[in-house]
């Protein structure tokens, strides 16, 4: 297929994943906002959000103190900032609009549902629509847009770049808000443990509608390492790293071949998933997790170019 | 219509359809239709008109109708049309037969902006240069076209042709079960199959047709990925192609694939930076190197602007008397030229009677309507005529054929135009049916969607 045709479906799926992911940190905010706070000093939950977006000096630059509405505003309406829910899905409707003939009708009603909605929504008075209101619309309408991409796709290169995209953002985004729990939200290492702590971790698994498959898979205390098991290598947990590698990799294979056999973006993800397979959560607090989690976002940028490299630039082969 | 508001025959299987409607169902049916359309996400402006992107043109339910004898007709005189267009161009790109014999003049042609010096001697597969002929048709009795216009380059619109079809289809099946209606949905394989038979002759196996689109932003970017879609063939951007060799290759996930055919949907300017616009980003460096050596066709081929400009139009006749040695069947509408002292004095003397046009306008932008205007707009206009006369050319106003339309009042005869989309490569061939623009204000002869213009769907009836 078409490099540019790939390019767009890619993105649409990295898009769809990426919107969901702002709206479930800004569930995490909105839920840590709930808990008495600890004492001045401290960065407040709402920083801890825009750090794991990535958004916080964008943010700071446009509007300062992180209050509530003002972070929803900037990740849920403002067109200025790229990753926020209206800009992902935008993105991924323009998108569709330019590969409209590689999607199906569901696929496209879809995005462009969503589309005309979010113009109904930015014309709606804001005190109307409560928080919970724009997270729930998001998740629904990204799980429609899934839910259409797995029933209705032809099972070919397009859809396999649709769902490599939603991938490999799922793991970015798991890696984000793991890393942003462990690293920003406790004021201090002495908190570790505390009652804040397992807030904290619920509330995690609650934005990574999570909460009652932990508690089925482990069952008991809420612990660190617990978490980082479920996240990182349980093969059930369906945001899970290694869960997500293992789709990206299939569906890399899957892809038609060039002439040149085994691709780069194919080397880097067989490591990737080599290593994750194999990893014990033993070994990742020994490396530490935050030093882990930034090494596994750095991977999984280089497997970004490697497949960019591999199939969007049309050279290769 | 008649001139005494009877309907025609062939509207004979309609009457009783518009009769039996009430006028709920009618609005019904009219949102029904309109709520297709956007969804379809067929919102784009006919003829790159420009303007709101996301604007939808009005779609007429009731549509026009010929009959099968009146269709065999306007068919020959629009193959007729065509044949002699690509004849004239082959050779004004070669020998310059037409003007030696003194029937065009010189400076007509070898002066005339879009005459493209980059390809003359070089002879297009088949020696075709305009693949794709849509050819823009006024009626005004019953046995009477005159042609307004040719579009030798690439003529837009004919996706409105096929979705205005199938929009019908959706909503009144009744009628096409009632009525033999020929289809128009061959079109796309028509298409294909006539890119496919230009291929160059370095092409051994079955040739790649990729049609180039300037990209999503352009008007027509639906029509494009329409085409796309229902061709089965790729949609490309330029930046998508690559020159490397002898040939035309296209970035793919799995590679370079090699292109022989390229429907372009850009203008000759910007097809290749190293022989035009050096500044165009829409366009393939290098491109015209190839395709000037066999290794690619363009479809239209560069250079094919010059049939259809509008002062050359004037000669079009004049053409299929001299290649074919047949008289015309479809006739222009008498022109004026104001660049010629005669003309000029002429049109300045009846100003109030005629249609004033700018040679390079397009849109119903630019023009007098003498016999609807006041008379200080003809002093205005009478002014700028003088001032460049050049610049203008003039028409009788022609008492136009009207079509059953829905107002609000009911029913009532609008002014309507007719552009059927004529395929030439290895055949030619013309699918029986077209785009049909109605001018839906009471009594205006402007169908241009940018000035309050509809679409309708138009039928051929099968005997």
């Amino acid at each position: 297929m078409l490099s540019r045709t790939a390019e767009n479906l890619y993105w649409i799926g990295r898009m769809i994943e990426r919107a969901e992911t702002g709206a479930r940190l800004l569930e995490v905010g909105a839920r840590n906002a709930l808990i008495p706070g600890v004492g001045g000093g401290y960065r407040n939950e709402w920083d801890a959000v825009l750090a794991a977006a990535g958004t916080a000096d964008e943010f700071e630059a446009k509007y300062g103190d992180p209050v509530q509405r003002n972070v929803e505003s900037h990740m849920f309406f403002d067109e200025d900032n790229p990753n926020s829910v209206v800009s992902c899905l935008s993105r991924a409707r323009e998108n569709g609009r330019i590969v409209r003939t590689a999607l199906t009708g569901q696929v496209w009603d879809g995005l462009n549902m969503a589309f005309q909605e979010l113009r109904e929504m930015q014309r709606t008075e804001r005190s109307q629509q409560p928080l919970a209101d724009l997270v729930e619309w998001t998740m629904r309408i990204t799980a429609q847009l899934r839910g259409a991409i797995g029933s209705a796709q032809l099972r070919n290169d397009g859809y396999r770049f649709m769902q490599i995209g939603l991938d490999i953002e799922r793991a970015d985004s798991t890696a984000r808000m793991l890393d942003v729990k462990y690293y920003v939200l406790l004021p201090e290492v002495s908190y570790v443990g505390s009652g804040l702590d397992n807030y904290q971790w619920t509330t995690l698994l609650r934005a990574m509608s999570s909460y009652r498959a932990f508690s089925w898979a482990y069952g008991g205390e809420i612990t660190a390492r617990k978490i980082a098991d479920f996240l990182i290598l349980n093969r059930q947990s369906p945001r899970s790293l290694l869960t997500c590698v293992a789709s990206a990799s299939e569906h890399l294979d899957a892809l038609k071949r060039g002439p040149g056999g085994r691709t780069e973006a194919q080397k880097q993800v067989g490591n990737l998933l080599a290593e994750l397979a194999e990893a014990d959560v033993t070994d990742i607090f020994e490396e530490g997790l935050h030093e882990f989690l930034t090494r596994f976002t750095k991977e999984i940028r280089i497997l970004s170019g490697a497949i960019h490299g591999s199939y969007l630039t049309g050279r290769a082969a | 219509m008649t001139g005494a508001g009877d309907v025609r025959a062939p509207y004979a299987g309609l009457d009783g359809w518009m009769r039996d409607m009430p006028a709920e169902l009618r609005e019904m049916k009219q949102h029904e239709a309109e709520a297709l359309f956007r969804r379809i996400g067929i919102t784009f402006a006919v003829y790159g008109e420009g303007g709101d992107p996301d604007r939808l043109i009005p779609f007429d339910m009731f549509p026009r109708v010929f009959s099968g004898e009146e269709w065999r007709r306007l068919e020959r005189g629009i193959k007729q049309r065509a044949r002699a267009l690509n004849m004239f161009l082959t050779d004004v790109y070669g020998r310059g037969e037409i003007i030696k014999a003194g029937r065009i003049p010189a400076r007509l042609v070898y002066q005339n902006a879009a005459y493209e010096k980059a390809v003359v001697g070089f002879k297009p597969p088949r020696n075709v240069y305009s693949h794709i002929v849509g050819i823009d048709l006024v009626r005004t009795g019953p046995d009477e076209f005159f042609v307004l216009e040719d579009n030798c380059r690439t003529p837009s619109g004919v996706s409105y042709m096929l979705e205005n079809r199938e929009i019908m289809m959706r909503m009144f099946p009744q009628l096409f079960q009632k009525n033999r209606i020929a289809p128009v949905d061959g079109y796309a394989r028509l298409l294909k199959r006539t890119l496919a038979s230009v291929a160059p002759e370095k092409c051994e196996s079955e040739p790649c047709v990729v049609i180039l689109t300037p990209g999503h932003f352009n008007s027509a970017y639906y029509e494009h990925s329409f085409l796309a879609d229902q061709m089965g063939v790729e949609l490309v951007e330029g930046q998508d192609l690559f020159v490397d060799g002898d040939f035309c290759w296209m970035k793919t996930t799995q590679g370079p694939k090699k292109v022989d055919v390229i429907y372009r949907r850009i203008d000759d300017a910007y097809l290749d930076p190293l022989c035009f616009k050096p500044d165009s980003m829409l366009g393939v460096p290098g491109l015209m190197n190839i395709y000037r050596s066999g290794g690619v066709t363009i479809a239209s081929a560069p250079g094919a602007g010059v049939a259809d400009d509008k002062a050359v139009y004037t000669y079009v006749p004049e053409m299929v008397r001299f290649y074919l040695g047949e008289e015309p069947i479809l006739n222009n509408v008498p022109t004026w030229q104001c660049a010629k002292t005669d003309d000029c004095k002429y049109v300045l003397e009846h100003l109030a009677e005629l249609v004033v046009k700018e040679v390079h306008g397009s849109g119903g932008y630019g023009m007098l309507v003498g016999p609807a205007s006041s008379a200080s707009q003809i002093e205005a206009f009478r002014a700028k005529i003088t001032e460049n006369p050049d610049n203008y050319i003039a028409q009788p106003t022609l008492a136009l054929s009207t079509c059953p339309t829905f107002v609000d009042s009911g029913v009532a005869p609008r002014h309507v135009d007719l552009r059927p989309y004529c395929l030439v490569g290895e055949d030619i061939n013309l699918v029986p049916g077209g785009l049909t623009r109605v001018a839906l204000t009471e009594g205006s002869l402007v169908v241009n969607s940018s000035q309050g213009g509809g679409v309708k769907d138009t039928w051929v009836l099968m005997e």
